[in-house]
């Protein structure tokens, strides 16, 4: 069976019923999914499976035969990040970093479906998406400044955060 | 890993039939979102396993006020439906498990303390639902009540109801969207006037609520009719005394919001 991952076609080995998470980061070696709980309970191991969010922890490869599947391994490289991205940076939503792929993949397919900045509609997009780190708040700043279409000059965030905090950091 | 197992793959519902057979030895995979994770860890390790993803068993459909939904359909797919099916879809996990959770794996899932699942349980008993599922004896069709007490063993195929001529859900509210409903009622009532209560969270599956239903037009009655007709129980959720203060209040108000509808 085949299945496309970030645009690049690959010839699966792995037993039929191993999941999509297991296949990715063993077979593959895209070590972006993160494995968490393995019972569909964390959002950690996130991915787009045709465009649409999925556990890839709960979906047995078999099922998949020719799907593409989007890791943040196929969003922006270092050097030219995708305005989700760039938005996480910008407004600090990731500390550890455990959640932060399956976040990213969340909001893209949320910002893709033509989901607006309003906070409610992102922490329902987003709501099985467990975050030990950051309380949530930055994650919602960052996916609602995306979706805005706001843009960065990640230049100077650093700074940014630095005037935040001697401000009393209450943004 | 998952150990080596005998996967089928049916392309088609006639397939996945053949494939199902009297069921003997045969693991299911719906959406897989129970199921998957007790396989991953090696808490069940199936002989053979009948993958349904592509047996074509999802689609959603309505001839006129009938409403069919298949045993692939996701719980995503469900959530703009009427009362009371829509919202309870709409309570279930988060977004992306239910574009993957089925309609049948909810069904068909464990029973007892260790699993308070199978939500849609409550709002299809209350509108009514046949079920067509397969197995030894064929294909049969029977109303949803009388099959989830014998489920073991069949191969849901979708079901059929009648969309009411008002519905309703009440549940006690999740403190997370990943929490088990603790306890939830579902009411529908038909264009004769006929009103249907069920439940789920107050028993080991759903469940009407018969002596409740006889004394709907009181609801104050009826939800204290409701105790009669349950066994309650204490799981990982609440405790039976719990369940028991809360079954009134959610029958009094499916009651009130099916009359307001
Ligand atoms: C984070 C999380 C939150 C959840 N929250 C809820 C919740 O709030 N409410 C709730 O009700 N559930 C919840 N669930 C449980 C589950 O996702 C749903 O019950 C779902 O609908 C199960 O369907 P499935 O297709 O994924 O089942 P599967 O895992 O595929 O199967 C479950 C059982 O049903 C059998 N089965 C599946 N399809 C069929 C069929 N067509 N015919 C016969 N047997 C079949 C399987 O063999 C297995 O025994 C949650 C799960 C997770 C991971
Ligand atoms: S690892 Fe898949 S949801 Fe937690
Ligand atoms: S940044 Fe650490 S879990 Fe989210």
């Amino acid at each position: 069976m085949n299945l496309n991952v970030n645009g690049r076609t690959h010839e699966i080995e792995s037993p039929p019923l191993t999941t999509l998470l297991d296949v990715l980061r063993e077979e593959l070696g895209v070590h972006s999914p993160k494995v968490g709980c393995e019972q569909g309970g964390c959002g950690a191991c996130t991915v787009l499976v045709d465009g649409a969010p999925r556990r890839s922890c709960l979906l047995p490869v078999a099922a998949l035969d020719g799907a593409e599947i989007t890791t943040v391994e196929g969003l922006g490289a270092a050097e030219h990040l995708e305005p989700v991205q760039a938005a996480f940076v910008h407004h600090y939503a990731a500390q550890c970093g455990f959640c932060t792929s399956g976040l990213l993949m969340a909001a893209t397919a949320y910002i893709a479906n033509g989901g607006t900045d309003d906070r409610e509609a992102i922490a329902e997009a987003l709501g099985g998406h467990v975050c030990r780190c950051t309380g949530y708040v930055k994650i919602v700043d960052a996916v609602a400044a995306a979706a805005r279409g706001d843009e960065f000059d990640l230049s100077v965030t650093a700074a940014g955060l630095f005037t935040t905090t001697m401000s009393g950091g209450a943004a | 890993m998952p150990a080596v197992t005998d996967v089928l793959l049916p392309a088609s519902p006639d397939e996945a039939v053949a494939a199902f057979g009297d069921g003997s030895g045969v693991t299911v995979i719906g959406g897989g979102t129970i199921v998957m994770p007790d396989i991953t860890a090696g808490r069940i390790r199936p002989a053979r396993t009948l993958l349904l993803a592509r047996a074509g068993l999802a689609g959603i459909t309505h001839e006129g006020s009938t409403v069919t939904l298949g045993a692939m359909a996701p719980l995503q797919g469900l959530v703009d439906l009427p009362a009371p099916v829509g919202p309870c879809a709409g309570n279930v996990a988060d977004l992306e498990i239910r574009l993957q959770a089925t309609v049948g794996g909810n069904l068909c899932s464990g029973e007892g303390a260790e699993a308070p699942r199978g939500d849609l349980q409550g709002p299809l008993l209350a509108v009514g639902a046949q079920i067509r599922s397969a197995g030894s004896g064929g294909i049969t069709t029977e109303p949803l009540e009388d099959f989830l007490g014998h489920r073991r063993g069949r191969l849901v195929l979708d079901l059929t109801y009648e969309e009411p001529a008002a519905g309703a859900f009440a549940a006690v509210d999740r403190p997370h969207t990943h929490a088990y409903t603790t306890l939830a009622v579902s009411a529908a009532r038909t264009s004769d006037g006929t009103i249907r209560l069920a439940a789920t969270g107050a028993g080991w599956w759903g469940i009407r609520l018969p002596s409740a239903e006889a004394a709907a037009a009181d609801p104050a009655a009826a939800g204290a009719a409701a105790l009669k007709d349950v066994k309650l129980h204490d799981d990982a959720l609440a405790s039976a005394w719990y369940r028991e203060q809360a079954l009134p209040v959610l029958v009094r108000r499916a009651l009130a919001r099916l009359e307001e509808s």
